[in-house]
């Protein structure tokens, strides 16, 4: 195995055979299972896809935002935009079809989405840290295609790199992507026809809701990592699942296609 | 009729300070080369509509050929953001930029709004989203039909529309294929239609595969051959992009300072973007270049 240089979690005494970025991948492939139609966008579920389609969901279709779907690529794209996506794929797509057939028209099953922020009930801010919105203290990229993902896939799930008390937040600076729940209490506007964020994959465990009006709760737990290590890095009072489990280490398997998929280290970053 | 011209008149025949441009392009045939041209010639006062984010937004704003930005996502391609952009947003430096800003559905709707003349496109989006508040270009709108509420959005028309593509013939039939975005919609929408292309070819290469054209001659005005013109990003079965690049661009642009000296030495130290490419390491090119890997022909028939 090649040396890797472990991240891990800053308030986290242990110490794993694997990166945070490896077991979310993992984590994210596993949640795939039976699923069929899967959107993935910028970075990290691009290649939690990909293990999927080797582990859990053979069967599963990737729709990228550049509109491509059926890629069957010569090695790991470094962006959705990547050209070797295109060759050898099943179909490019242009952008009304994607964004108005594919997405608005509902046939995405599952929509991977990342954030700066979140809130309880899967609201995402993806835009602006900081309470002034013409000086803000952190411009981000923005909504992208967040806004339609969250909106028009049957479900979304949500992966942050980082689970602390910032990125989860009672109140959230700036509403990017919002949650079905929050879209109800406005009055204006179409409601969404997906379900909102049903899970949170992060570096501490994976949260999951019931849609529509289902807080976040912490259902499983990755190995090492305390409860209340979990509550401390979430800023509201995080409820915890009954049926906790652990969530089982990644296998020898799971770890091997991983860095195989991504050898250059692209994503595994 | 033929179009074809340098991309210094194209760009000096058509775009003028204060207009509003699209420069389309989905991290794939992104009209860079033109972008250059338009820093190169020192046009202010602009408005760029553009979905997503590329570095040439920084190059563009650190040229001051820009006051503001319509946009659906202001990041450096998988590169984290654009540090231009967000000096302008967060700390006003050098000066301000005014930013209007959509989801990626929003800005597609505004684009087959402008490309169908229709008054306005609905959007099953936004409902909920602080995206909306106070924003002029996002209305509320009743289905005349059902009664049921959506979210508008207006046409965008832009002055100008610039694309990048693969080939077209000298009339301006354009030819694209891999990832096409918006190509087709911001050029129908577009008063003005600049085109550049990695390559000119005769008439019997389109009319040999017409359904390979995205844009019809008609709609075009000008057309010009310029390689290379779509780097840092990549052109399907011409180059890949380049990772090293736009990942060096991210530490480049952290200050200001450091893209106008690039600026001065690689734009306006050059006198045109040919003289650029041809400026570059060789080396650099021969990376880029892709395998060739060609499609089964189609059979039109003949009677």
């Amino acid at each position: 195995m090649s040396t890797i240089e472990l991240q891990e979690h800053p308030d986290l005494a242990v110490s794993r055979p694997y990166t945070n970025t490896e077991l979310l991948s993992v984590v994210a492939a596993r949640e795939l299972a039976g699923r069929r139609v899967v959107f993935a966008g910028h970075g990290l579920p691009t290649l939690a896809v990909a293990l999927a389609q080797q582990t859990v969901s053979p069967e599963v279709e990737i729709v990228y935002e550049s509109g491509i779907t059926g890629a069957h690529p010569q090695e790991l794209p470094r962006a959705v935009s990547d050209s070797v996506l295109v060759s050898g794929a099943e179909c490019v797509m242009g952008m009304p079809a994607l964004f108005n057939y594919m997405l608005q028209g509902n046939r995405i099953e599952v929509g991977f989405l990342g954030a700066a922020q979140v809130d309880r009930y899967g609201s995402l801010n993806s835009s602006i840290i900081g309470s002034d919105v013409d000086a803000p203290a952190a411009r981000l990229p923005g909504s992208g295609g967040a806004v339609e993902v969250m909106a028009n896939c049957g479900e979304a799930f949500l992966v942050m790199r980082r689970h602390t008390a910032r990125t989860f937040v009672e109140r959230l600076d700036y509403c990017t992507s919002p949650s079905p729940h929050r879209a109800a209490e406005h009055a204006t506007g179409p409601m969404p026809s997906g379900r909102g964020v049903t899970r949170v994959i992060t570096d501490l465990g994976i949260m999951s809701r019931e849609p529509p009006d289902e807080e976040l709760r912490l259902t499983s737990i990755h190995p090492g990592v305390q409860v209340e290590e979990v509550r401390r890095a979430t800023g509201w009072d995080l409820q915890i699942a009954a049926d906790l489990v652990t969530t089982p280490e990644p296998t020898e398997s799971e770890l091997a296609i991983l860095r195989e998929l991504d050898h250059d280290r692209v994503y595994l970053r | 009729m033929d179009k074809t011209t340098s991309l210094h008149d194209a760009i000096a025949k058509y775009v003028r300070p204060g207009m509003t441009i699209a420069l389309e392009g989905f991290g794939h045939l992104v009209p860079v080369a033109a972008a250059h041209e338009i820093i190169r010639q020192r046009i202010q006062g602009l408005t760029l509509a553009r979905m997503s984010g590329e570095l040439f937004i920084d190059q563009l704003l650190a040229g001051e050929c820009l006051d503001k930005i319509i946009i659906s996502f202001m990041g450096n391609s998988s590169a984290g953001s654009l540090q231009e952009v967000r000096r302008r947003v967060e700390k006003q430096y050098p000066r301000s930029l005014e930013i209007e800003e959509y989801s990626h559905g929003g800005l597609v709707a505004r684009y087959l709004a402008g490309a169908s003349k229709l008054p306005f496109m609905p959007t099953k989006s936004y409902r909920g989203s602080d995206m909306v508040v106070g924003h002029e270009g996002i209305r509320e709108v009743i289905d005349p039909f059902t009664g049921e509420s959506f979210y508008a959005v207006a046409p965008l028309n832009p002055d100008v529309s610039i694309i990048h593509a693969q080939r077209a013939d000298r009339h301006g039939n354009v030819q694209a294929w891999g990832i096409l975005g918006m190509q087709q919609e911001v050029a129908f929408a577009g008063r003005k239609v600049i085109v550049t292309v990695e390559e000119i070819v005769d008439d019997e290469v389109i009319r040999s595969d017409p359904n390979r054209t995205i844009v019809p001659a008609t709609i075009v005005d000008a057309v010009v051959e310029v390689p290379w013109g779509s780097f840092p990003s990549s052109v399907q079965g011409y180059y890949s992009r380049d990772d090293a690049f736009i990942r060096q661009w991210a530490e480049l642009a952290r200050d200001h300072d450091q893209i106008v000296e690039w600026l001065d030495t690689n734009i306006h130290a050059t006198a045109s973007y040919a003289e650029w490419v041809a400026l570059q390491e060789p080396q650099r090119w021969r990376e880029l270049a892709v395998t060739p890997q060609y499609s089964q022909p189609v059979n039109y028939g003949s009677r």
